[in-house]
């Protein structure tokens, strides 16, 4: 039986396609992947995100509990900003990607990915040193309303200013007059809010959201278009491009990690990587012969298997076949050619730069 | 094609594919059903014309931005025709399931599996 989020009925009554994903009932898609996904890019797509986790450290020393369990820094933001990061195991492997928020050194709040809620909970209640974490999960639901027209969306629903609220920063207020953590980020690459809401106020609020929308073309948008919109813009997704074994230099996300921090869980191991040489590194290609790149296609040079398709998509936007994996560090240059093994055909491919779509 | 079309003088299979006289050789696509549960078609893959191909088994493969589906061949027989549009331009699956969209077209001289396929009520009826 897998789990309701508090917008399920509201799924149903916008004939939301339903599926599991991650032991979840959520939308796929409504009017259709493609419609949704060129919606959140020209217009507004609303998500329920609802699934995702929620833990916090509150109290003296909850900044330093937290900053050694993470790769990036708390300490070098302020409060009201929040942070994309690693949570690493001593292998230097991620454990889960993060975004943690810094309500102050005594307020610190982490979103995590719905599938790894438990471990990661169960991971940071062992290793916290210090404060003891905190499972919030289930007092927050979370919709994400994402595209151009999301800021306008949201503000005009909420009589604080919002301006202010750049990138990666975030404040509580009402929204509909639903009390909300409103924060300035997302997994699509498009503008907009994550806003963090009681459980029992999220269908009132998404109803709003919806409602305000209408004029600029606002539609609910499912985790079938999540998944195309975020791999256009190479975001990773933990279980696919991101898991235990590779380590965030090789996965490319060396910027999320602060190796003069004091310390971390799994800084040595990087720290080490470092000094021997990052020998894989995770790419952006796009085929050069027909066919799209899917998970677990293997990637051949001279026709040895030296790789693995990690993500892969017909891009709706950029309308290329398009993919993320992992290759030995000699074929990571832009330009470096290689090919891709679907279903016994070799598709010639080369690398490129990342993100593969840019907003305007 | 609103609400899913399955016409009358069409033969149908469980994995929404459907079948049709065309001459001496039988026409191939997929359903409206089919069509609508992938989104829109992104790419198809097809064999080449001369390619012996075995009821029930897997004939090709067609995508959707999300997903690689397989596609079933209601017969065994030979390829005899592929349809070269629908490779290059994969949307007239969508646009046209049962006309531009068609797959292939296979040579059988086995009657028995025709006989054996699914009239449209039989089909509509499995689709709930």
């Amino acid at each position: 039986m897998p789990r309701l989020t508090p917008l399920n009925a509201a799924h149903k009554k916008l004939g939301g396609r339903l599926v599991d994903f991650a032991g979840w009932e959520l939308p796929v898609q409504y009017a259709g992947l493609i419609p949704e996904h060129e919606a959140v890019r020209t217009k507004a797509g609303l998500f329920d995100v609802s699934h995702m986790g929620e833990v916090e450290f509150k109290g003296k020393g909850a900044l330093e509990a937290a900053n050694r369990l993470i790769t990036n820094d708390l300490a070098r933001i302020s409060d009201g900003q929040a942070i994309y990061s690693g949570l690493l195991n001593p292998n230097g492997g991620f454990v889960d990607d993060i975004v943690a928020y810094r309500f102050s050194p005594e307020h610190i709040f982490i979103c995590v990915n719905a599938a790894n809620r438990e471990k990661d909970f169960a991971w940071m209640k062992e290793n916290a040193k210090g404060v003891t974490p905190v499972d919030r999960s289930d007092e927050f639901a979370q919709i994400a309303v994402q595209g151009p027209k999301g800021f306008g969306i949201v503000q005009r629903l909420c009589k604080k200013p919002l301006e202010g609220v750049g990138t990666y920063r975030f404040t509580t207020g009402e929204v509909a007059g639903v009390e909300c953590i409103i924060s300035r980020t997302g997994y699509t690459g498009e503008d907009g809010f994550e806003l963090y809401c009681p459980p029992n106020h999220a269908e009132k609020l998404w109803f709003a959201l919806l409602e305000e929308g209408k004029g600029d073309g606002v539609v609910p948008a499912g985790l079938g278009c999540r998944d195309s919109l975020r791999t256009e813009m190479k975001y990773a997704l933990y279980g696919n491009d991101i898991d235990e074994v590779h380590t965030p230099l090789e996965a490319g996300l060396g910027w999320i990690v602060k190796l003069d921090k004091a310390e971390f869980i799994g800084k040595d191991a990087l720290v080490k990587q470092k000094a021997e040489g990052i020998k894989r590194k995770l790419v952006g290609f796009e085929l050069l012969d027909p066919g799209v790149p899917r998970s677990h296609y293997a990637i051949l040079k001279d026709g040895e298997k030296v790789g693995e398709v990690t993500s892969g998509t017909m891009g709706p936007t950029v309308k290329k076949a398009i993919g993320i994996g992992y290759v030995p560090t000699a074929l990571a240059a832009e330009g470096s050619t290689f090919h891709v093994d679907i279903r016994g055909r070799a598709a010639a491919a080369k690398v490129v730069k990342t993100p593969f779509h840019t907003r305007g | 094609m609103a609400n899913g079309e399955y016409p009358k003088d069409l033969k149908y299979t469980k994995d929404h594919e459907w079948a049709k006289k065309s001459g001496s050789a039988i026409q191939v696509g997929v359903t409206f059903h089919a069509q609508d549960a992938l989104g829109a078609v992104v790419y198809v893959e097809l064999p080449k014309v001369g390619t012996a191909v075995t009821a029930g088994a897997q004939f090709g493969v067609i995508e959707s931005t999300k997903a690689v589906s397989e596609l079933y061949s209601p017969l065994t027989g030979k390829v005899v025709k592929v349809n070269d549009a629908v490779v290059s331009n994969p949307s007239l699956v969508n646009e046209a399931p049962y006309a531009g969209g068609w797959l292939i077209e296979i040579e059988s001289s086995n009657s028995a599996e025709w006989d054996a396929l699914m009239d449209a009520d039989t089909y509509t009826k499995t689709l709930g």
